[in-house]
């Protein structure tokens, strides 16, 4: 930038600013009203945004959290508790969306992140623009149609029950491409100095992505699988259809019903009696804390692996 | 255990866009040789094909020979991996691993190479930080991120990091155009150190720097955009900037262009 083209404004909003005999020149009236203008927008607008989130929070908080509180909530199941009845837990519903939680990403994770992998470091041509249209149908497909298909393929095809199990493989399917993409996207910002640093060593290309480009992109990663631990976590329809809800402790993914705590809500919510009211809420309140608590504890574990190498 | 580096009738391709051509040149062990020439003219392509860094672009391709000492690196059964073990390289940005502490990253390359024996790692930590002047800056910090130091400590961090597998030649693409004068010159101090063990080309920007670095300095230009660099003249520094041959090697020189 030359003192020619200060002078001649084009990089100050206009002359009348640039006063160089005053040295630096006027404050403006104008631009202090615009700038509080703008402000006054953006805090309103945050707002907006914030009201349905607090509003959310506060009746799910303040209608749950009695039960929520009680140490039988969290020990006890709804085994022999009518609706009519007070007390009873939600273990068994916290214990089936940790277990088919686990499960799906058991599964998910590796094929997500392998995927990307292949996307970013190695896809070239045809395949690589195949595969990744896939992912793109992957992440449209709505989740009742993600169970329907399974269900067309366990139960219509094989004649198989509805199981813990047929519910995690419709939530793979919608978990996979959620991992794919922000994988790729993690990857993608590693910069490709540091792929060029390890390759200028002697590095093989699979090792520097193992030991370089992984790592560096680990916390994010760790993120993104959260995030689609979160949104399988509320998920649905795979379990209306493929899950049928029991009020009794199961572990067994490959017979028999299992609870979970959106298929506890969703009984509880089509019962009248205030018993059962409480525990739709409380439910929900348990569910939100289960997805935060699990954010918590990644973010915790990306942390401390980023700094440990 | 520097090598001779041979360069015969080299082409460099990427994809169908023909980056360099007809380049020729020996580069003597035990010497700095400076690459100097306008923006784009194939400077760094060049670096990158003598330690075969170029194909891994998509669409990276190379024509003519590269031989060190005698074995020609693009040989049919060479294998890329192991030239970039004798041939190390440092870029523009000071580029250490972000995960990595100090220690760690000057041991990557042994490292990631299956290295693991403790002992002889931290020998080679401690050797090759004073090889580039920086361990006592840093000999109290090894387990520090690299990622916190200096820009100029980066680089010779940097430099560690290349030396620590013990190559044969050192390749460095403008290694000081993002640091400050200060560090500027400790890295040029460093660079007349190295050049007793390694064969160290430098590409640089900075006609000062190649005045002070090098032993032979090679002008490459192109004769227009979209044209491919060619080697205009090389020679010993001193007859390349006080008499060259060529009339644009003296244009540029005196900053007439580029
Ligand atoms: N990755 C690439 N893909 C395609 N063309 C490239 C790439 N890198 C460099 N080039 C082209 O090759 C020519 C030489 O570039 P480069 O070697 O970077 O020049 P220098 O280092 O001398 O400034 C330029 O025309 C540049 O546009
Ligand atoms: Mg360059």
């Amino acid at each position: 930038m030359t003192v020619a083209d200060l002078t001649s404004g084009s990089s100050l909003s206009s002359a009348r600013q640039w006063r160089p005999e005053l040295g630096l020149g006027h404050r403006s009236r104008a631009r202090e009203a615009r700038n509080l203008l703008a402000r006054v927008v953006m805090w309103t607008a945050f707002l907006i945004a914030l009201i349905p989130l607090a509003w959310i929070l506060w009746t799910v908080i303040t209608r749950g959290i009695g039960l929520v509180l009680e140490p039988v909530w969290w020990n006890n199941s709804q085994r022999g508790i009518t609706s009519r009845m007070v007390g009873g837990g939600a273990a068994h519903a916290i214990q089936g969306t940790l277990l088919m939680a686990l499960v799906t990403a058991v599964m998910a994770v590796p094929v997500g992140v392998m995927t990307a992998i292949y996307l970013v470091e190695y896809g070239r041509g045809r395949l690589a623009k195949t595969v990744s249209f896939m992912v793109d149908i992957l992440t449209g497909i709505p989740s009742i149609v993600a169970a329907l298909f399974i269900y067309a393929v366990w139960v219509t095809t094989f004649g198989l029950q509805r199981v813990g199990f047929a519910v995690c493989l419709a939530l793979v399917m919608l978990m996979i491409p959620v991992i794919v993409r922000s994988t790729e996207e993690m990857l993608k910002l590693v910069p490709n100095e540091l792929r060029e640093a390890s390759y200028a060593l002697g590095v093989p290309k699979w090792k520097t992505i193992a030991k370089v480009v992984l790592p560096t992109a680990f916390s994010g990663i760790v993120t993104g699988i959260l995030l689609g631990l979160a949104r399988i976590m509320g998920e649905t329809a795979p379990l209306l259809i493929l899950g049928p809800y029991t009020a009794n402790l199961a572990t067994n993914l490959f017979g028999g019903f299992m609870a979970t705590l959106p298929t506890m809500i969703n009984t509880n919510r089509v019962e009248s009696l205030q018993p059962a009211i409480d525990r739709t809420w409380a439910s929900a309140f348990t569910l939100i804390l289960v997805i935060l608590l699990l954010n918590l504890a990644g973010r915790l574990v990306a942390r401390t692996s980023k700094v440990r190498n | 255990m520097a090598k001779r580096i041979d360069v015969k009738d080299l082409n460099v391709f990427y994809g169908s866009f023909k980056a360099i051509e007809d380049v020729s040149m020996t580069v003597e062990p035990r010497s700095v040789t400076a690459f100097i020439g306008p923006s784009g003219c194939g400077k760094s392509t060049l670096l990158r094909t003598l330690n075969r860094m170029h194909e891994v672009i998509p669409g990276g391709r190379v024509e003519g020979s590269v031989r060190l000492d005698d074995a020609d690196i693009y040989g049919s059964d060479v294998d890329p991996v192991a030239v970039r073990r004798t041939v190390g390289m440092v870029f523009q940005r000071p580029n250490p691993f972000p995960t990595m502490s100090i220690g760690d990253n000057v041991a990557a390359g042994l490292r990631l190479n299956g290295m693991k024996d403790k002992k002889i790692l931290a020998e080679k930590i401690e050797a090759s930080l004073r090889s580039a002047n920086l361990w006592n800056e840093v000999k109290d910090r090894l387990s520090k991120p690299g990622a916190g130091l200096s820009g100029g400590q980066q680089q010779r961090l940097c430099i560690a990091r290349a030396i620590a597998v013990a190559p044969q030649v050192l390749l460095m693409d403008e290694p000081c155009s993002a640091l400050d004068p200060i560090s500027t010159l400790a890295i040029e101090d460093l660079i007349g150190e190295l050049k007793s063990t390694y064969t160290i080309v430098i590409v640089t920007h900075n006609m000062q720097q190649a005045a002070r670095v090098s032993d032979r300095t090679g002008f490459f230009n192109l004769a227009a955009t979209g044209k491919p660099g060619r080697l205009i003249e090389m020679d010993d520094t001193q007859k390349m900037f006080s008499n060259p041959t060529e009339r644009t090697t003296e244009d540029y020189i005196s900053g007439r262009f580029g």
